[in-house]
């Protein structure tokens, strides 16, 4: 590798469609106009969660097929997860389409991740049309790291809210769209943090991480992208990123933004604002490749963070090791 | 050694950057949504004992604390509990009905897995610690009891 984790890619491949499905309440959040489809409620028609949160990532993908403008032949591999236990949600979505599927997992980070494993495969020439998707659910997160919905808690004042949502992208050589052009894979970092409630405190070191190694590797500083989006970290998190990278002599202006703490309208109560795989997967797939084709922004970085822990691990005290990918992707 | 550390800088850093719960309201919340329940409970023992001439205390006891039980498993059934429990919280946790409710929100969730594996395993996932203790606490009490009843 010519620089320690970044890679630079030759043919630079294009997102040739996006495509996102909400919930009810994503979809009276900030990015409500920009979402393709708004479900009516939370269940989507289906018995379970569960089945809700495979049935929205099977339509992201049909979604994204139809948006690329391709059909369900033309597509050679899915990379997609999700954060239910063995990324069942996207094995099970998979299992609907003739196509091989590779599972990723990165926490809330997912999204990054399947776009640079799937924009790597498209460089390398050996597939054509890649589809990335990545969904979550807060009823099945819920319930897999914390209390029954109905239980009459109180959430922190750290606590941030899962996105009901799924995000899909198609990867292509051929057509047009914004164009992936570097990437840099982040390190596991953990810097002690163990309280579940504040992933954001917990996340902001490993995008400090990527985001200085990302800088000192391509020589650039953040004046040089219209937009540094983070993933999830929150309205606490995004601050403790801008004061880590202060302390480094980055300073992050008013081209920074974390996709969580835009998600939700303050009166939707979501105290810290949103998280999930799918709350970048979202904004990234509607809302941000949209203001890209538009002109609006020509060159962005992309740094979704994920938190790797399992509710076994927090019970047996262990802290919480995070990760980030950061992709540069331009028009 | 450096990075414990750094992480301990770290997360001395973040607990002073945590926006901070303001007490007193939530306190005053959790006061007065608890004493409704608590008088709620009284007066249904009264109307209770006014009903049935017959009745003894201890009977009229039991059955006041299955009607708060009721009452609160059917609000979480139809979804208001949780949002009691959100405007009150030790307020509405701490009476009988809380513990009501900690049983009811893990039957109905998970429901999808089965009646064995689902309702039945996960029913006092929430309670259970509080019945472990309850149990044993008595255990205790009762032994020193015991004791000081030979002297």
């Amino acid at each position: 590798m010519e620089f320690e984790q970044t890679i630079k890619l030759k043919k630079q491949p294009r997102i040739i469609g996006s495509y996102t499905i909400v919930g009810p309440k994503e979809g009276q959040g900030n990015f409500g106009k920009y979402f393709d489809y708004i479900m009516k409620d939370d269940s989507f028609g289906e018995k379970t969660y569960e089945k809700a949160e495979r049935k929205m990532i099977e339509n992201a993908i049909v979604g994204v097929i139809e948006k690329a403008k391709l059909l369900p032949k033309d597509i050679d591999i899915l990379l997609a997860g999700d954060l239910l236990n063995q990324i069942v949600s996207s094995s099970y979505a998979a299992r609907a389409f003739q196509f091989p599927f590779l599972g990723v997992y990165g926490a809330c980070s997912t999204m990054a991740e399947s776009m640079a494993v799937g924009s790597v495969l498209v460089d390398g020439g050996y597939f054509d049309n890649v589809v990335c998707c990545t969904g979550s659910h807060f009823s099945t997160a819920e319930r897999q790291y914390r209390f029954p919905l109905e239980l009459g808690n109180q959430r922190p004042p750290t606590s941030q809210w899962t996105v009901t949502g799924a995000g899909s992208c198609a990867l292509s050589l051929h057509g047009e769209g914004p164009k992936i052009s570097m990437i840099t894979f982040g390190k596991v970092i953990d810097w002690g943090v163990n309280d579940v409630n504040n992933m954001g405190a917990a996340m902001a070191p490993a995008a400090r991480d990527t985001m200085l190694r990302h800088f000192k590797n391509t020589k650039t500083t953040p004046g040089d992208y219209d937009l540094i989006v983070t993933g999830d970290l929150g309205k606490l998190g995004s601050e403790i990123l801008i004061d880590l990278m202060e302390d480094e002599g980055v300073m992050l202006g008013v081209n920074y933004c974390d996709c969580g703490q835009m998600y939700f309208k303050r009166e939707q109560k979501t105290l810290c604002g949103a998280s999930g795989a799918g709350c970048c997967a979202t904004v990234f797939n509607s809302y941000i490749v949209e203001k890209m084709r538009d002109g609006q922004y020509k060159k962005i970085l992309f740094l979704p963070t994920g938190a790797l822990l399992s509710a076994t691990s927090t019970q047996q005290g262990d802290t919480i090791p995070c990760v980030c990918h950061a992709i540069v992707i331009e028009m | 050694m450096e990075d414990k550390k750094r992480n301990e800088a770290y997360n001395r850093y973040v607990k002073a950057k945590i926006p901070k719960t303001h007490a007193w309201p939530s306190l005053f919340n959790s006061f007065w949504v608890g004493g409704v329940i608590c008088v709620m409970g009284q007066g249904i023992n009264d109307l209770l004992m006014l009903a049935f001439p017959s009745l003894s205390q201890q009977s009229a006891w039991a059955y006041t604390l299955i009607i708060l039980i009721f009452i609160a498993s059917f609000l979480t059934g139809i979804g208001v509990y949780d949002q009691i429990g959100k405007f009150a919280g030790g307020g509405s946790i701490v009476p009988i009905t809380g513990f009501s409710n900690s049983i009811t929100s893990p039957s109905i969730e998970f429901k999808s897995e089965g009646i064995i594996y689902g309702i039945c395993v996960k029913m006092f996932t929430i309670a259970g610690p509080v019945i472990v203790f309850g149990v044993v606490s008595s255990m205790v009490v009762g032994f020193i009891y015991w004791i000081i009843s030979l002297f």
